[in-house]
């Protein structure tokens, strides 16, 4: 499914420690319009959760969760909703 | 044929760095083989983690401020007062608002965050903040007025300069009001955008259990989108409505419309290689400091261990060596966890800090480094 999707932005939060993937993801979800569709990087596991956890809380839709073994990443994909 | 090495900006990385090449570069410089040219915009240099005590009354302004001239060598640095208007990495030249241009050879950005809380309506109306000298003095005079009600610290703009500083207001908010004898009369509340009190999941672990002894309230997944300053009332991305009556509001952050125009990166931020901090769209150029877009913390003990990286670069090139020191995310932060007490943590890319016990030793240590500061400015610590 994933290699369908064609991220509008790109976020590489890979290595992020501080402020870290979501939050990088807050920050651009907040300034782009509804319809953008995001390909968040992210080396932090725990994005895995987090990510879709604050997707539902504000609405937001998950596309999909890829998960780059030999690279040691995941791409969460996103779409920012009205 | 001299080598032009060119800085903009003259905060912490810039005068770090002009300081750092002056060092390693002193001969080349003193030979008219290398040029060290610094511009910043305003003559002095402002020490911004100073407001968060402006806030509180507990330092002025005036202590924040260091003529730039005061910081550098003269003898070795051309230090202008000019606005850098454009930028053409192809033909490697400046435009100045005070008229004509510079050319370099190697250029280092430096130029900082800067705060743009107009990106969220009602903020510039209804919220304060203590991140740039006017905000701080406007804060101090509402909260030493401000003797019942809700305070509300809300981490807006992501991402922010020194990110603890959030988490240290409303712990020495906290304090305050207990010295003085009115906190029962106000609640605070401390809310962050992701599920938890802070980006750093063991300073999140710790602020939550202080927050938790000490009554104040935390709201994660709290977003604001629009502030209503007649009705006090923050509007969420979350959907939610939450009243307030004094707020403080970490305002969003912008880079710099040079950066952005000049192809360096996005939203003004220059695209770096994270090690190297040489910018990925342009030879020639690197960046430090919170203008870098590297994945840490946007703080001023960043920007000094990246000018150190970069002048070894530079240095390097200038002695017809290749370039190996790189920059390791190394970041350190005091943290003040009231009025009397402080801990501190130390991080590098992927590294997950251990938050210390709190001390007064430490918070004494952060008041010392804060006066100190300028001996680091001046490149000797």
């Amino acid at each position: 499914m994933s290699e369908a999707i064609q991220p509008d932005v790109t976020i590489d939060s890979r290595g992020a420690t501080c402020p870290g993937p979501l939050m990088d993801l807050i920050g651009k979800v907040k300034k782009a319009d509804p319809g953008t569709v995001f390909e968040l990087q992210t080396t932090d596991s725990s994005s895995k959760n987090d990510v879709p956890e604050w997707l539902e809380k504000a609405g937001h839709e998950l596309l999909d969760t890829v998960e780059h073994q030999e690279e040691g990443y995941w791409s969460i994909y996103i779409e920012k909703t009205e | 044929m001299t080598e032009r090495i060119v800085i903009v900006g003259g905060g912490t990385g810039g005068t770090v760095l002009a300081n750092r090449l002056t060092d390693d570069l002193a001969a080349e410089i003193d030979a008219g083989e290398v040029e060290v040219t610094l511009i910043n915009d305003t003559p002095e240099q402002t020490y911004k983690p100073t407001f968060l005590y402006v806030a509180f009354g507990k330092k002025e302004l005036s202590e924040a401020r260091r003529p730039i001239t005061d910081l550098i060598d003269t003898d070795r640095v051309n230090f202008l007062v000019d606005r850098v208007t454009g930028l053409d990495t192809e033909g490697k030249r400046l435009s100045l608002a005070g008229g004509g241009g510079l050319a370099y050879d190697q250029l280092v950005l430096a130029t900082g965050a800067n705060l743009a809380p107009e990106e969220v309506p009602g903020l510039v109306e209804g919220g304060h903040h203590f991140y740039g000298p006017e905000g701080a003095e406007e804060l101090r005079d509402a909260l030493a007025e401000f003797e019942e009600g809700h305070l509300v610290l809300s981490v807006i703009g992501v991402p922010h300069m020194c990110p603890a500083a959030p988490v240290e207001f409303v712990l020495m908010a906290d304090a305050w009001f207990r010295e003085r004898g009115l906190r029962e009369d106000v609640e605070i509340t401390y809310t962050y955008p992701i599920q938890r009190a802070h980006g750093i999941q063991s300073v999140a672990d710790w602020a939550t259990d202080l927050f938790e002894e000490r009554d104040i309230n935390l709201e994660t997944f709290f977003n604001a989108e629009e502030i209503d300053p007649e009705e006090g009332v923050i509007h969420t991305l979350e959907g939610e409505a939450f009243d307030y009556d004094l707020l403080v509001g970490i305002p969003p952050h912008a880079g710099s419309d040079l950066v952005t125009e000049a192809g360096l990166g996005e939203e003004g931020w220059v695209s770096v290689d994270r090690n190297t901090l040489e910018a990925t769209e342009a030879e020639g150029v690197y960046a430090i400091g919170d203008v870098a877009d590297v994945p840490t913390s946007k703080a001023g003990s960043v920007a000094h261990y990246e000018a150190g990286t970069v002048a070894d670069r530079i240095a390097s090139r200038v002695h017809g060596q290749v370039p190996t020191s790189t920059f390791d995310g190394k970041t350190i932060c005091f943290i003040e966890s009231g009025m009397d007490e402080a801990t501190f943590v130390s991080f590098g890319y992927g590294d997950e800090p251990v938050v210390r016990e709190p001390s007064k030793l430490l918070h004494w240590g952060k008041l010392a480094y804060n006066e100190s500061y300028w001996l680091t400015a001046r490149g000797l610590i």
